[in-house]
């Protein structure tokens, strides 16, 4: 079966979530590109999207078509080639309306699993719990006759568990994308011992298709990215708990935020990335990746105490933040909870007392937006952390040891074979998590 | 051209700002001025300096694409809106595509030497953010021929003008044409940031010869140019008054504030039929060649010339129409500097289309206040000497690709 005939008929399980619906949209641009080849023109392509919500599908559609629109606008002058013959369709306006047209046409909304039995590809994205990604790989498994392939963008779940317990006989590959998919450029390659090199193959000429930049990653849960990204939020945990000896939890909360994002000068503060992630996302990827772990306890008690008191995080539909550990208005954090009061206590409030007792930025400061696309990067960001160095503020105390940490846990993966070279890590970070620079770097020294 | 029967003046400009990306206040999806905002702010420039609209006798406005842009036609109707004085008088529309700001001109010059107006409201404006570039692109492909849009680029006026740049790399080399692109980049940007209402006053990149020198990206853009060598999207108007002698008295102007117009030419080339050759501007060279000679005058008396650089490519095909190099030559007169403010002959004072900006239906008539504020020693940081050896200016304004072109011989008025 060639790259085309694979792609004919394909399911996304989940489609309507957050990951689904971004996985769902490039599958189905990939599939209409192919469909629209002259040599395919006779075949049918068809793209399930599967999900058991239905609002979650009827908002689909609507995320798709401003979606599709947004990707046929940047590539009109392909666009036009692949409409040529259409003589109909003479201005960018009126083959971009085709273009959306025909990607949606692909796609059927579907709340039965029972579509999936005729794919030839399962993309899974449900929630990280193994048992119903096992019930439901499984079960479609036994009833397709096609021996499909499947795809599954677990972040945390170990490939061979899937592969063993669902009887797949390694045709599973872990094919994870970040957040939002659309937008991110990498996907971690995670094969099972015994996944065909086909299916291998054909997964990287679809990431090539999807211009995306694979990072291929060992079998162990939670692979590179969340093997970094919940170390090190338990870091920050760990820092909110010292720091609340001598002040409250949510000045605590916002001191060490403002560390990981302005000191450490990444795109967020380590606690909007959790909410953004989902507090609950959060602590269910560590009881996922816990049970693997020998010498560690991947394990957060005031995760659990926030998801007690219904604080979760995670996004509406239309994309915008849910309030968890912050509480965010427009998109800005106004406010920070206090697992006391069980409430928001706004910035204002403690705004200058903490930035205060911080001390002052490094004078070479310049925020991530400002670092991260600037031409000189390394050497803005060689200035700035050896300047860093130089100071023994609170807060750049405070950085220095989250730089440390940081890359003790970036050789940590190398170490434990999770990730191939101290390479794979930093892009990881760096394409995956939208870092200005690895976690492995001298900056810490 | 017959000789001009009676003398006729330009004076009293006024340009918006060009707004588009560039500017530190555009914002796509915040809300901008309209259509009306920009005749009214320029036409109101131009009355304040002339005693207002009760000395008006006419309007006329120059636009391209506003039915499509700003789903607006019947422009006339706007210019009473600039001033009460103006409600009742005649004003006219015409359109031309980019050029249609010149044919704004050479209406207004016509009126006077009719002897219907002795003076001249003359306006042009467009607002072109309204849509995306994607689409917008639709719309300009208006300048060229419909039925050659199906096979045209995605971008149809960059795709045009590629094909010259290529056709030009073929016969004269392509390494010395880009180099030629990136100096004229280069020049205008560095025009542009002494001109405050320029597009491009806010920028700082710093090696523009190096990112003139980009590689053109076929796979999202054209084959053969980078959006360096574009102008860019604007919204912008400008407005002039063209006056008789004895509107100037009327208007109560010195003479030695305005501009004089000397000669002029407007030309037209067949929209339906492909250019004879790529490599060259015909209807430009006819155009300038024309009003030169009805000015009486060779290249080498003009001080400065405003042209038409849509395109990087343009702009040097344009030296060359004008015979101020040899066809091929054009390329290396620019790299040489000889275009640049300081240079031989200085181009696009204010930084033209591609550094001031090119709201479409505007430019024919920004270029005339350029020309008319350089001549009266009223361009600012922009100011260049004008050598009295060398009294003319010139404009050279053209819709589509080579179709609708006028160009105008000034000096300053005496």
């Amino acid at each position: 079966m060639n790259y085309e005939d694979r792609l004919e008929n394909v399911t996304v399980l989940g489609a309507a979530g957050k990951m689904g619906s971004g996985i769902l949209l490039l599958t189905a641009v990939e599939m209409a590109d192919l469909s629209l080849q002259p040599e395919n023109k006779s075949k049918v392509f068809v793209l399930n999207a599967m999900d058991v919500s239905n609002p979650g599908l009827a908002g689909l559609k609507d995320y798709l078509q401003v979606q599709i629109r947004k990707v046929a606008e940047k590539k009109t002058v392909l666009l036009r080639k692949l409409y040529e013959d259409r003589e109909d369709l003479i201005e960018n306006g009126e083959i971009i309306d085709q273009y959306v047209f025909d990607v949606i046409k692909l796609v059927r909304p579907v709340t039965k699993l029972e579509v999936a039995y005729d794919s030839t590809l399962i993309f899974e994205a449900i929630s990280e719990n193994p048992e119903l990604k096992i019930k439901l790989l499984s079960k479609i498994n036994e009833n397709n006759p096609n021996s499909p392939w499947f795809f599954t963008n677990t972040s945390s779940v170990p490939i061979n568990k899937l592969n063993k317990e669902a009887k797949l006989d390694g045709r599973i590959i872990g094919f994870h994308f970040y957040n939002p998919p659309a937008v991110q450029r990498l996907v971690e390659l995670i094969a099972a011992d015994n996944t065909h090199q086909d299916l291998i193959d054909f997964a990287h000429t679809y990431a090539k298709k999807l211009r995306k930049k694979i990072v291929p990653s060992n079998d162990f849960a939670g692979f590179i990215g969340n093997g970094h990204f919940m170390r090190d939020a338990l870091h920050g945990i760990s820092e909110v708990e010292t720091l609340t000896k001598d002040m409250s939890f949510s000045e605590a909360v916002y001191m060490i935020n403002k560390v990981s994002q302005d000191y450490l000068i990444r795109p967020m503060g380590i606690f909007q990335l959790v909410d953004y992630v989902g507090v609950d996302v959060c602590q269910y990827i560590m009881q996922v990746m816990n049970p693997y772990l020998t010498d560690e306890n991947l394990h957060s008690p005031l995760l659990d105490q926030m998801i007690e008191l219904n604080v979760k995080g995670g996004q509406y539909s239309n994309g915008s933040q849910k309030d968890g550990f912050l509480k965010y208005e427009k998109g800005r954090v106004v406010a920070v909870f206090d697992t006391e009061k069980k409430g928001y206590v706004p910035i204002s409030d403690f705004k200058e007392k903490c930035d205060a007792k911080l001390g002052a930025l490094p004078e070479s400061f310049s925020p991530w937006k400002q670092v991260n696309f600037d031409r000189n990067k390394t050497n803005i960001l060689n200035k700035y952390f050896d300047e860093l160095k130089t100071m023994e503020t609170p807060g750049t105390e405070l950085a220095k040891k989250y730089l440390i940490r940081s890359n003790e846990i970036g050789l940590k993966l190398v170490s434990d074979k999770v990730a191939n070279s101290t390479d794979d890590v930093n892009t990881v970070m760096l394409t995956g998590f939208y870092h200005a620079y690895g976690p492995i770097n001298d900056y810490q020294k | 051209m017959k000789k001009l029967r009676k003398k006729v003046y330009m004076t009293a400009g006024y340009n918006t700002v060009s707004l588009g990306t560039g500017r530190k206040e555009f914002h796509p999806k915040k809300p901008r001025p309209g259509l009306e905002e920009y005749i009214k702010e320029a036409g109101e420039g131009t009355l304040k300096q002339i005693g207002g609209g009760k000395n008006v006798d006419e309007s006329v406005i120059g636009n391209f694409m506003a039915a499509r842009f700003n789903k607006q036609a019947n422009l006339p109707g706007f210019i009473p809106m600039i001033d009460k004085e103006l409600e009742w008088k005649p004003a006219t529309s015409v359109e031309g595509a980019c050029g249609s700001g010149g044919l704004a001109l050479t209406s207004g010059i016509r009126f006077v030497l009719a002897e219907t107006a002795d003076v001249v409201l003359t306006i042009g404006v467009e607002v072109q953010n309204t849509v995306k570039a994607i689409y917008g692109a639709d719309i300009l492909a208006g300048a060229g021929w419909y039925k050659e849009r199906k096979q045209g680029h995605a971008y149809f006026f960059p795709g045009q003008f590629s094909n010259r740049a290529g056709a030009y790399f073929e016969k004269y080399g392509r390494e010395k044409a880009r180099k030629g692109f990136a100096r004229w980049y280069k020049n205008a940007i560095e025009n542009a940031r002494l001109c405050p209402t320029a597009q491009e006053y806010h920028n700082n990149l710093d090696d523009l010869i190096a990112v003139g020198l980009s590689e053109p990206n076929p796979k999202a853009f054209t084959d053969h140019l980078n959006f360096f060598d574009c102008s860019k999207v604007s919204d912008g108007a400008s407005s002039i008054a063209i006056v008789s002698e004895e509107g100037l008295g009327k208007i109560d102007i010195p003479k030695r504030e305005a501009i004089e117009v000397i000669g002029w030419a407007q030309v037209e080339r067949d929209i339906t039929k492909q250019p004879t050759d790529l490599t060259e501007l015909e209807t430009i060279k006819k155009a300038a060649n024309e009003a030169m000679q009805s000015a009486g005058i060779t290249v080498d008396q003009l001080s400065t010339v405003e042209t038409h650089d849509c395109f990087t490519i343009a702009g040097i095909l344009a030296v060359e129409a004008l015979g101020l190099a040899k066809p091929g030559e054009g390329a290396d007169f620019v790299a040489a500097g000889h275009t640049a403010r300081d240079g031989e002959i200085p181009f696009n004072t204010t930084g033209g289309l591609i550094g001031w900006g090119h709201p479409t239906g505007a430019t024919g008539v920004h270029q005339a206040v350029t020309i008319w504020e350089q001549f009266t020693g009223k361009a600012g940081d922009a100011q260049i000497n004008i050598n009295p050896d060398k009294p003319y200016g010139m404009t050279i304004n053209m819709g589509g690709d080579d179709v609708t072109v006028v160009a105008i011989v000034f000096k300053r008025g005496e």
